[in-house]
């Protein structure tokens, strides 16, 4: 366990915040003992463009594989654009509600937090009630006899009383729809989690890696229906959410002289490396017999629903090499080819449940017009060319539409940051 | 093994001819090449060597769930399309496939029953098709691992060789079934087990993608499982050979 615990701590993250709490250091104005909050800083725009980024990959990695695919980072190592995406809302949400919590006390906090629940609450219950139409299109309509086993998994659609019931308790969730029940999760524990950081930030991620190892130990996990467990475990997930936080609450800060070693640097790579070794190794399988057995057992299976201790430091690693190389003034921010991703990623709420409605229509399209890689590839890419658009479409109505309704500006607050819309 | 093929092809034909005699001349085998990696495994069959070896008869059990036939009466699903040209390619073996389905039930609910279907049948080769319903019912990826490692052990402490065949590769039901975990943990418990893993799940994407068969398709008729079927017969056979190091000279 205690090597666990060496890596969390050790291959460190995200100076992402380090500029920013230096800037805050200088002007000393709100900050408690416990937290350092820049003050009056801009938006962060690495953060809106990755989270953009994992978006775009999260839709493509919804969709049948296609040439895109070869894009995700997922298949150059062993995490993917879910873990970048939780920890920047772990990171955001800290940012945003942790300032609510020191200017306006708890409770207020928690109303905000708890109303931005509910937003993502009925977000996941109407993609729910989009995938149902989907599925009970197909289900009436498909018949291959060669899938007629495969098919069973329609028969939920027998007995909808249990089944959406289900849904609406976030236990019955169709596949690629487990992202958004873990974010609720995760949210609705986000008043803890800050009251605590606001006490002491690191005993709260000391807690958060107890609470990880203990699930690790104990096998934690939530049920589902009809049965199985949670695809993504909140028990689980929760360190990444908690280390954005931590991060976003000056953790990062104090990580900037680690971050900036070379050695951490080198780790870095060399894990980068050996990652993209081992999944090639999944792709040629030919390559296979080159893999030492003794590794592969203890390798072996690399779990995603636990987040696998591996993901996270290749999370790590990734993040680590990012901050480093990507800094926060770098002009490329403003450039206009970057600007979609950072559009997507600033309504990430929006953005991610076009993304799996997107996915939903691009497998439908695909299957009732018949494939072929070219219609693969053009799906995908009008799904990233809509997503832009709508991107750029709630962005016009926040700042032009809705520009006479002032009072949302107060109460919204910077909500947006926290993963979009108010 | 290139060089072999046309020689192979041609009986096969003729087998498929005289064998499925009653079905239509136009059932020639498509093309539905197979790469060769994914006809290869480290691991082996040594019972099925020596019963071939030795002149024994070859008896192979299929344990599977519905993707393991399909509608028809005919021999037409793969594990009579795998009877038909282990025959012919091994003339000299009598060879015997059967098939006990295990309808609706996942490998936890199977694994109780395997050994007493080996004790009843004595099959030289257990060919274990499961996964789906597990897939389906979304069982605990860990519970279905230790499930899978169970079966395996009984079979052979049985005395049989196993062969694991994992999922089909069904792209119309991608968004609702989540295949991933479970052909990961098949690959992981064969590779554990030492036993050969025929990937259904990678050959038939594979055939997919190539544009042999349009596996979307929502055709009603038998016509297109029928052929993805006979494919599978025959590429299980090619498995089964390669595993148990069968050489082309005992072939004959």
């Amino acid at each position: 366990m205690t090597s666990i615990a060496d890596r969390i701590f050790g291959p460190p993250l995200a100076g992402e915040a380090g500029a920013i709490v230096r800037d805050a250091a200088t002007a000393p104005a709100a900050s408690l003992p416990g937290i350092l909050l820049p003050v009056g800083a801009e938006r962060e725009l690495r953060l809106d463009l990755f989270r953009g980024l994992a978006l775009w990959l999260i839709f493509i990695d919804h969709l049948p594989p296609n040439l895109l695919t070869w894009f995700t980072i997922r298949n150059y190592g062993f995490s993917d654009a879910t873990e970048i995406f939780i920890f920047i809302s772990g990171y955001t949400a800290a940012f945003v509600y942790g300032r609510a919590m020191l200017e306006s006390g708890f409770v207020v906090a928690t109303a905000r937090i708890l109303r931005r629940v509910w937003q993502i609450y009925v977000a996941h219950v109407f993609l729910f009630t989009i995938f149902l139409a989907e599925i009970s299109y197909v289900a009436t309509r498909f018949e291959n006899p060669l899938y007629s086993e495969e098919m069973g998994i329609m028969d939920f659609l027998k007995q909808p009383d249990v089944t959406i019931v289900q849904a609406l308790l976030l236990r019955f969730r169709p596949v690629n729809m487990d992202v958004l029940p873990l974010y609720i999760v995760l949210m609705l524990f986000l008043p803890v989690i800050l009251w605590l950081m606001k006490w002491r930030t690191d005993v709260t991620l000391a807690l958060s890696v107890a609470l990880y190892a203990i699930t690790w130990q104990y096998d934690l996990y939530l049920t589902a229906y009809p049965n199985g467990f949670w695809a993504f475990n909140p028990f689980a997930w929760q360190l990444l959410f908690v280390f954005g936080a931590w991060c976003a609450l000056g953790g990062a800060s104090r990580m900037s002289r680690i971050i900036s070693s070379r050695i951490t640097l080198w780790i870095c790579f060399a894990y980068l490396f050996a990652a993209f070794c081992v999944t090639l190794t999944w792709y040629f399988p030919q390559l296979g017999h080159l893999m030492p057995r003794r590794v592969e057992q203890w390798m072996y299976p690399i779990n995603k629903t636990d987040l696998d201790v591996l993901r996270f430091a290749h999370f790590l690693a990734l993040a680590a090499i990012t901050v480093r190389f990507l800094p926060k003034d770098w002009p490329g921010l403003k450039s206009a080819w970057l600007r979609p991703l950072i559009l997507c990623g600033q309504h990430s709420l929006e953005i991610f449940c076009l993304g799996v409605f997107l996915a939903f229509a691009g497998h439908f399209l695909l299957a009732e017009i018949s494939g072929g890689a070219g219609m693969h590839f053009i799906i995908s890419i009008s799904g990233i060319l809509i997503m832009w658009a709508m991107a750029w479409v709630i962005s016009w109505y926040k700042h032009v539409a809705d520009k006479g309704g002032s009072r949302t500006k107060s109460t919204g607050g910077n909500a947006d940051m926290a993963g979009g819309g108010s | 093994m290139k060089s072999n093929s046309g020689a192979i092809l041609g009986p096969i034909l003729l087998a498929c001819l005289l064998t499925a005699a009653p079905a239509r001349a136009e059932d020639a085998p498509s093309s539905c090449e197979v790469p060769a990696y994914l006809l290869t495994s480290e691991s082996s069959l040594p019972k099925v060597a020596e019963a071939v070896k030795s002149g024994h008869s070859l008896d192979i059990l299929v344990v599977g769930s519905r993707s393991s036939t399909i509608n028809t009466s005919d021999g037409s699903a793969y594990p009579g399309r795998l009877q038909a040209t282990l025959r012919d390619k091994l003339p000299a073996v009598p060879v015997n496939v059967s098939i006990e389905l295990q309808v609706k039930k996942t490998a936890g609910e199977v694994v109780g029953g395997l050994v007493k279907l080996v004790e009843v049948k004595k099959p030289t080769l257990v060919i274990w098709q499961t996964g789906t319903v597990d897939a389906m019912r979304s069982i605990d990826p860990d519970d279905f691992r230790a499930a899978v490692g169970e079966g395996i052990a009984a079979l052979q402490n049985a005395g049989a060789d196993v062969v694991l065949m994992n999922l089909q590769y069904s792209p119309r039901t991608e968004t609702m079934i989540s295949a991933s975990p479970y052909l990961d943990n098949m690959r992981v418990m064969a590779q554990q087990r030492e036993v050969p893993l025929f990937d259904r799940f990678a050959i038939m994407r594979q055939w997919h993608d190539q544009g042999d068969f349009d596996l979307f398709s929502t055709s009603h008729g038998l016509d297109l499982a029928k052929r993805v079927h006979d494919c599978l017969g025959r590429a299980l056979a090619q498995f089964v050979i390669e595993a148990a190091h069968l050489k082309p000279a005992q072939q004959n």
